[in-house]
């Protein structure tokens, strides 16, 4: 077998988000907590908006959460989801109160609505690189 | 101090709108800048101020340099995406009203069809960059899929349909054809709207922007300058920026059906002291059809949740209640990143808008959207 181009874009983890990524490669969802004032924040950032702290500890997420919007996507924009579309994207309420936008695997347009329990997955997209996803939570 | 009326914008100026200029973006620029100086009447040198857009490789320096401008005394980006251009008027007023300088030229070019696409550009952009970590990995590319989730949500909570957003389409292209500046010259009807293919659901063909090459260009005067210009000045009598919450990424915003002009139309409403029934004719920015009906809503002209009957009611229609985009929008006419909205409200209230003429128009309303919320928008009236 021939090693394919990867021609999805690929995230470039900075200092404070290091920790996320590191975290889907084990199979775990990581959310920041500020070490402050206990207020989970997402997408990762450095400071806590409610309390100003730079303390973080970072906490392993119940990957469970409902559906908030979507889109299906029937035009790959890049080459790299050329063979995927249509895909359904979701904007996931994770349990913890703080959202993330992932694809929907294993499920057709008929079967999302506002409000679907869902649950994270995460997939190997490459060697060095694991992407969240979701199911329908069972 | 109130802002209002202390400058006008005096000139306006375009270039052609086409797939493919075969021009450079500074020559773009240069040239529609060219058009609105002559426009105003006055001398290339005379320009003392100038706003850049800051997603283009050309700076105030090279107008300086190709205008033999010697003393440039104001310069200043507006980074809002697509509500640049019209936050870019509110900053011309404040550099104006406070003394600095006397005409600001707003420029705008680019060569958005021939050179790079939308799907490419936007990931080199700094303002996407929280997206461009964490949502274009997973499939959330271009624009189109990233405001898809918000038009999803707002049909859901107020059963806002695909029609709807049609009619938008539709009327859009009837006023571009009527304008006869635009790049889209065929008709478009609600069949044609339903049957084109889906880009990002709810999102069609027909809900999306056009991508386009040309430019366009404003003149901002001080108003006790203003009156000795070729043409009659239209009045700046109110404008202001706003900011939705979580700015940098839609998915993280706690009300996804609210823009950051919500924040900006009571000030704007404000400083002009008017209210939206006032308004005689309205330039909405359309990079997409859902983006104009929640600006509708959040601008005040129907409540939330209202956009879908209001614009099916044939009210931003011309000879509707309140027409709506009569150049034809970047739906229809080109996506000068609503630059050519302003130059067109400018010719509403001049008189000068040709078929598409809103008889009587007085005051009007011109608004910037972008970078997944940003908000900008300007009331003006006829001198």
């Amino acid at each position: 077998m021939t090693a394919e181009a990867y021609l999805k874009p690929v995230p470039e983890p900075t200092h404070e988000s290091r920790p996320y990524w590191h975290g889907l490669k084990s199979g775990r969802l990581l959310l920041q907590k500020c070490g402050q004032c206990g207020k989970i924040r997402h997408y990762p950032r450095p400071v806590c908006d409610a309390c100003y702290s730079f303390e973080v500890n970072w906490i392993e997420a119940s990957g469970r959460g409902t559906v908030h919007s979507w889109t299906i996507t029937h035009h790959a924009f890049n080459p790299g989801f050329k063979l995927e579309v249509p895909y359904i994207l979701v904007t996931v309420d994770l349990d913890e109160g703080v959202r993330m936008q992932v694809p929907l695997r294993g499920a057709g347009a008929a079967d999302v609505k506002l409000g679907l329990p869902v649950r994270i997955i995460f997939e190997q997209a490459r060697p060095d690189l694991v992407t969240p996803a979701c199911v329908i939570a069972s | 101090m109130s802002l209002k009326e202390k400058a006008a914008i005096t000139g306006v100026g375009e270039t052609e709108y086409t797939r493919m200029s075969g021009k450079s973006v500074l020559a773009l620029q240069l040239e529609a800048s060219l058009n609105a100086i002559a426009d105003a009447g006055l001398s290339p040198k005379e320009i003392d101020g100038i706003i850049p857009y800051s997603n283009s490789p050309v700076v105030a320096e090279d107008f300086v340099t190709n205008f033999g401008i010697s003393d440039l005394r104001f310069s200043a980006t507006a980074p809002l995406g697509g509500a640049s251009c019209v936050a870019a008027i509110q900053c011309a007023l404040l550099a104006i009203s406070g003394g600095v300088c006397n005409h600001v030229l707003i420029p705008i070019g680019r060569n958005g069809s021939s050179a790079g696409r939308i799907g490419t550009r936007v990931q080199q952009m700094p303002q996407f960059k929280v997206v461009g970590e964490y949502e274009m990995p997973v499939g959330a590319i271009a624009p189109a899929q990233l405001y898809a989730p918000m038009a999803r949500r707002h049909m859901e909570l107020f059963g806002t349909t695909s029609l709807q957003l049609g009619e938008i389409a539709v009327s859009t292209r009837h006023n571009a054809i009527l304008n006869g500046h635009g790049m889209m010259t065929k008709p478009l009807t609600i069949e044609d709207h339903q049957a084109s293919r889906m880009i990002s659901d709810p999102l069609r063909l027909y809900d999306c922007s056009l991508e386009s090459d040309g430019g366009a260009a404003i003149v901002v005067s001080g108003a006790d300058r203003a009156s000795d210009l070729r043409k009659p000045p239209v009045y700046i009598m109110g404008a202001a920026e706003g900011h939705p919450d979580s700015p940098s990424v839609i998915t993280q915003r706690p009300d996804l059906t609210r823009l950051g002009i919500a924040k900006a139309a009571p000030k704007a409403f404000a400083m002009a002291g008017v209210s939206p029934g006032d308004i005689d004719v309205a330039e909405i920015y359309d990079c997409f059809t859902y983006i104009v009906l929640c600006q509708l809503e959040d601008l005040g002209f129907c409540k939330k949740g209202e956009g879908g009957p209001f614009v099916a009611s044939g009210a931003i229609r011309l000879g509707g209640k309140l027409p709506v985009n009569t150049h034809g929008g970047l739906l229809s006419q080109a996506h000068m990143v609503g630059m050519n909205h302003i130059v067109e409200l400018v010719r509403q209230l001049r008189g000068e808008a040709g078929k598409a003429q809103v008889k009587g128009a007085g005051i009007g309303l011109v608004t910037g959207y972008g970078d997944m919320g940003d908000g900008s928008v300007a009331i003006m009236r006829r001198g």
